[in-house]
């Protein structure tokens, strides 16, 4: 869809109500309502927690500790890009629809688009380099590197690589990832 | 941001009150999705008619690859202390 968006955007072959109103701002309004749906009745959200130990909630928490440090050590190098927007960008965790479309809505298209590419990017590298990291960074890696993808697209990866008994930690971190991704962007990029 | 958060607090008490209506919620994730969709393709249509990123679109690239290494690298390093730590201990038991 986004690719179709940009091709028809490049060769301006669309009608002009759509290029002058601003549709996307209350799609977006609808859609956090959905979203909020889709949270406050899943069940799964709080049983999991209740099920497994407390020291599970420890694998997400590092998630988003070394996504945020590690995107906030990168923006040093770009001067291009804030320490709070690389931050915002790392708080996709690979989530990269919803992450993306928050982002463009508060810092604009530009930066809508690298967090975009990086968080699509953060789900193609765990796809292809999880056995590696496994390797060399313990049985949480691919964990860790999948962020909120843990729970669907990577789980096959990671389950193979690390063993079964690790995917329901996987799921876990990828839920708990997903539901705080549009808490944590709005929230770094409005107050940091 | 605080509508998006005022709907989504909304949504949140909706949701946990209609969460036994199995249909209404099939049509609420439904809608997500397409919505998604939508906005993804609003973007894709900003992104094409806006000259400054179609002309910067490899050094976006790269800037994207970056924040992706460093928080992925990050992640990686937190995961590995926290397995050390934590974890390791349960599985020699």
């Amino acid at each position: 869809m986004f690719i179709l968006g940009v091709v028809l955007g490049l060769y301006k072959f669309l009608p002009d109500f759509l290029i002058e109103n601003d549709f996307s701002k209350y799609s977006l309004y609808a859609l956090m309502f959905f979203v909020g749906i889709g949270i406050g009745a899943d069940n799964n959200a709080l049983s999991v927690i209740r099920k497994t130990k407390i020291k599970i909630i420890l694998v997400p928490l590092c998630v988003v500790i070394g996504s945020l440090l590690g995107a906030a050590a990168i923006s040093f190098l770009i001067s291009e890009i804030s320490i709070a927007e690389a931050m915002a960008i790392g708080a996709g965790f690979g989530y990269y629809s919803l992450s993306s479309i928050f982002i463009t809505e508060i810092s604009g298209e530009t930066l809508g688009v690298i967090a975009l590419l990086s968080n699509i990017s953060r789900e193609i590298i765990t796809l292809l380099v999880t056995p590696f990291f496994v390797k060399y960074f313990g049985k949480l890696a691919g964990i860790a590197s999948g962020g909120a993808t843990s729970m669907d697209t990577c789980l096959p990866i990671i389950s193979e690589s690390t063993g079964k008994e690790w995917a329901i930690i996987a799921v876990f971190s990828g839920v708990v990832l997903t539901i705080i991704v549009p808490f944590l962007v709005p929230f770094i990029l409005t107050f940091i | 941001m605080i509508p998006v958060l005022l709907l989504m607090t909304i949504g949140l008490i909706i949701g946990y009150v209609l969460r036994n209506k199995i249909k209404f919620i099939l049509i609420s994730n439904k809608a997500t999705t397409l919505i998604i969709y939508m906005l993804l393709f609003l973007l894709g249509i900003g992104v094409g008619l806006n000259k400054t990123i179609v002309s910067n679109m490899t050094n976006i690239g790269l800037q994207a690859i970056l924040i992706t290494f460093g928080a992925v690298l990050g992640s990686l390093i937190f995961a590995y202390i926290t397995y050390k730590l934590f974890f390791i201990q349960k599985n020699e038991k």
